[in-house]
C-alpha cells in the first residue's frame, strides 16, 4: 500500500528535484494512511538516513557504481523488484530527464497509468485525480488514474521540499535487485561547472533579442550570479547560437516555474509565455511599453536594458552587502 | 537503415486555449493545426538528415488519429520521409498511442524509432519510452545529438544540470528536443512529392487506455502589472524584497 519515491542522483548528490518528490511522497502517504519509503540507485554520497527530514520511513539503496549512470531499461527492472518488495501503490518520480526516461518504461513493465507533471497532489476523494499542466503551462487537466498502481511525475519546482521532522533518520536499507544486461553505456558527463541548472533554479535572468548581441550576456550573468539564479534566453537568442541551446526557454524549449523571472529584453511572444508563466513572479524590462510581455508581468520597468540592468546591479549589490 | 518517426499533431502555438462541454474538451473550432514542433523540428528533420548521409535509410512516418490529421502527416511528408501510416484511431491516452505504435514497429522491423520529447499540447514526455519498453528496446529521452556510426550511435541526452554522451547499439528508441536538428520549411518539389507518397490507413490494435482527463481549467489571470520608472530601479529591488518576497 505504500508511496515509493524514486530519489534522483546526480553525481552522488541528492538534487532538489528528488527532495521535492520526497516531500510530495511522504504528504501523499500522510493523506492516503500509508508510509512513504525512497529508493536510491548507484554510489551517494550524502547522508541519506537525513531524508528521513522529509517524512520517508526508510531509503532502499542499490549502492553498486556500475549504476552510477542511467539505463532506464536496467533502472526499470530494479524498480519493479523493488515495487513488489515493498507493495507500493504509488510510485513517484521527479519531473526531470532521469524521471521522463524512466516513468513511461515503469509504466508499461507494471501496467500502472502515469501522469506526468503533476502541480498538485491528487485528489483522492473520489478515485485517484491529479492535476497537470498542459498546453505548456496554458493551462491544467485533471487526470484519472485507472489502474490499481499509479506512477506521477511531479513537475520541477511545483511542489516545495519541505522538512517535516527535523531529527528523523530514516533507515537505510541495502536492495539486492537482478540487473538485467545494460544497453546504454555512458561515455562522459558534462555538467555547467558551478551554474545552478536552470530547471533547478529558483531565481532566473532570462535575455532576448533586445539584448543585440552575445557580448552584452555580461550583465544577464553578472545578475543572476548575485541573485544565486541562472540565466535563459528566448528562442531566436539560442537559434543565433549567442546562447546554448539549454537555455532556451518557451513552448519548444524548457518549461519552468521559479519563485522570480526576469525577463530583459524579450517581447513576450505567445510561445515564450508558455514555458515560463508559471514563474511565481514575472519581471520585464522592455524598452517597448507595448510589448506584449508587460501584460503576463507583476513588475515591470518600461526602459533601455543596458541602462537599467547595470542599475539593478549596484542596487542587488547594496541589499546582498556586496562591494 | 529504416527509421520511423513518430508524427502528432497539436494545436498552432498561437491558438487560443479554451474549453467546452463543461470544460472537459479542448474547443477547436477555428483552430490552425500543426505538426508537433518536437515531432517536426528535431525528430523529423533529425531522420531526414541521417537519409542525406546514407540514401538507403528509408523513412516511415506513423501518427495515430482519425482522418482529420492526414493534411498534418502530409506536411510531415512534404518535409521528407517515403511513406506514412496512420492507425485510425482517437489517441486515448500516452499508453494507448504507445501501444499502436509499438505495433506497427514489430511488423516494420525498425533500426531507430525517433519521438519529438513530448507533444506541446498533452506534455506527457512518455510514449517514446512507453515504445522502448513495449519493444524490449534501449530508450534515449531529451537527447540533443545524434549520430551514427554503422550500427552504434552516439547520443548526448540532457541530465539535471548538464548532458551526458551515451553510446548505444541498434535498434533504439529516442525523444529528440532542440539541439538535435535545424528546422526546415518544406520547398516545392518535396510538397508535389507528398501528394503521391503512400500514406495507409490501418485499424487500431487492441489496447486500453489507464488514464482519463476529467477536466480542464485555466490558470488565474494575473492582476495587472506595477510599472516602476526607470530611473528608480532601487524601487524594484525593495518590492522584490519587501512585498514579492522573492529576492
Ligand atoms: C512554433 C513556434 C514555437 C516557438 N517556441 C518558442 C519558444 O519556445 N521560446 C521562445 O522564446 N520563442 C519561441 N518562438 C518564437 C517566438 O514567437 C518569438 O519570436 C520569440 O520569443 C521572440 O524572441 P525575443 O523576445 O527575444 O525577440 P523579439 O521579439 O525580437 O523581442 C525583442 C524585445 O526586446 C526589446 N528591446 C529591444 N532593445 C531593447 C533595449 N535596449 N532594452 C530593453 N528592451 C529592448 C524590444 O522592445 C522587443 O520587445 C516560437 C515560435 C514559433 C512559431
Amino acid at each position: 500500500m505504500s508511496v515509493l519515491i524514486y530519489i534522483d542522483q546526480s553525481e552522488g548528490h541528492i538534487k532538489k528535484a528528488a527532495l521535492e518528490a520526497l516531500s510530495y511522497g511522504s504528504q501523499l502517504a500522510k493523506q492516503t494512511g500509508t508510509t512513504a519509503e525512497g529508493i536510491v540507485i548507484g554510489t551517494v554520497k550524502d547522508d541519506l538516513g537525513s531524508l528521513g527530514q522529509y517524512g520517508i520511513t526508510q531509503v532502499h539503496q542499490v549502492a553498486n557504481p556500475q549504476l552510477d549512470h542511467l539505463d532506464a531499461q536496467v533502472f526499470t527492472g530494479i524498480l519493479a523488484q523493488a515495487v513488489q518488495l515493498t507493495g507500493a501503490t504509488i510510485i513517484i518520480f521527479p519531473g526531470n530527464a532521469d524521471g521522463k526516461t524512466i516513468a513511461p518504461r515503469l509504466s508499461v513493465r507494471l501496467k500502472a497509468a502515469l501522469v506526468s507533471g503533476a502541480v498538485g497532489l491528487p485528489d483522492t476523494t473520489n478515485g485517484f485525480i491529479v492535476k497537470k499542466s498542459v498546453f505548456s503551462g496554458k493551462a491544467f487537466a485533471r487526470v484519472s488514474l485507472k489502474t490499481d498502481i499509479k506512477i506521477i511525475t511531479l513537475n520541477p519546482n511545483a511542489f516545495p521540499a519541505v522538512v517535516s521532522a527535523t531529527d528523523a533518520k530514516a533507515a537505510v536499507v541495502p536492495f539486492n535487485a537482478t540487473l538485467d544486461a545494460t544497453k546504454v553505456k555512458s561515455l562522459s558527463v558534462n555538467k555547467v561547472k558551478g551554474d545552478i541548472p536552470l530547471s533547478e533554479a529558483e531565481i532566473v535572468v532570462s535575455g532576448g533579442r533586445g539584448l543585440k548581441g552575445p557580448e552584452n550576456w555580461g550583465m544577464v550573468e553578472e545578475l543572476a550570479k548575485l541573485l544565486g539564479g541562472a540565466t535563459a534566453c528566448s528562442r531566436p537568442v539560442s537559434d543565433s547560437d549567442w546562447r546554448p541551446h539549454h537555455e532556451h526557454v518557451g513552448q519548444t524549449g524548457l518549461a519552468i516555474a521559479p519563485n522570480l523571472y526576469i525577463a530583459i529584453g524579450i517581447s513576450g511572444a505567445i510561445q515564450h509565455l508558455a514555458g515560463v508563466n508559471r514563474s511565481k513572479t514575472i519581471v520585464v524590462i522592455n524598452k517597448d511599453p507595448e510589448a506584449p510581455f508587460f501584460k503576463a508581468a507583476d513588475y515591470g520597468i518600461v526602459g533601455d536594458a543596458f541602462e537599467v540592468v547595470p542599475q539593478l546591479i549596484e542596487e542587488v549589490k547594496k541589499l546582498k552587502g556586496v562591494a | 537503415m529504416k527509421i520511423l518517426v513518430c508524427i502528432s499533431k497539436s494545436p498552432d502555438t498561437t491558438a487560443k486555449i479554451a474549453f467546452t462541454d463543461n470544460n472537459t474538451k479542448f474547443a477547436a473550432a477555428g483552430v490552425q493545426w500543426i505538426i508537433n514542433p518536437y515531432d517536426e523540428w528535431y525528430a523529423l528533420v533529425k531522420a531526414i538528415e541521417i537519409k542525406e548521409k546514407d540514401t538507403s535509410a528509408v523513412i516511415h512516418l506513423v501518427t495515430v488519429g482519425p482522418a482529420d490529421v492526414e493534411p498534418i502527416i502530409r506536411k510531415a511528408l512534404a518535409l521528407g520521409g517515403d511513406e506514412a501510416i496512420r492507425v485510425n484511431a482517437d489517441s486515448q491516452d500516452s499508453f494507448y498511442v504507445a501501444a499502436q505504435i509499438a505495433e506497427i514497429a514489430r511488423q516494420g522491423g525498425y533500426d531507430l524509432i525517433f519521438t519529438g520529447k513530448e507533444t506541446i499540447d498533452y506534455n506527457g514526455s512518455s510514449v517514446g519510452g512507453m515504445i522502448a519498453e513495449m519493444l524490449n528496446m534501449p530508450f534515449v529521452g531529451l537527447a540533443n545529438h545524434f549520430e551514427l556510426n554503422g550500427n552504434t550511435s552516439t547520443i548526448t541526452r540532457e541530465i539535471e544540470g548538464g548532458e551526458e554522451k551515451v553510446e548505444v547499439d541498434l535498434p533504439v528508441v529516442v525523444s529528440c528536443q532542440q539541439g538535435m536538428a535545424e528546422a526546415r520549411i518544406p520547398n516545392m518539389r518535396g510538397i508535389m512529392a507528398a501528394r503521391t507518397k503512400p500514406l495507409k490507413v490501418v485499424e487500431p490494435a487492441a489496447a486500453d487506455s489507464l488514464t482519463e482527463i476529467v477536466q480542464f481549467e485555466l490558470p488565474p489571470a494575473k492582476e495587472g502589472v506595477k510599472l516602476i520608472p526607470a530611473d528608480n530601479p532601487a524601487e524594484l529591488i525593495r518590492l522584490l524584497h519587501e512585498e514579492a518576497k522573492v529576492i
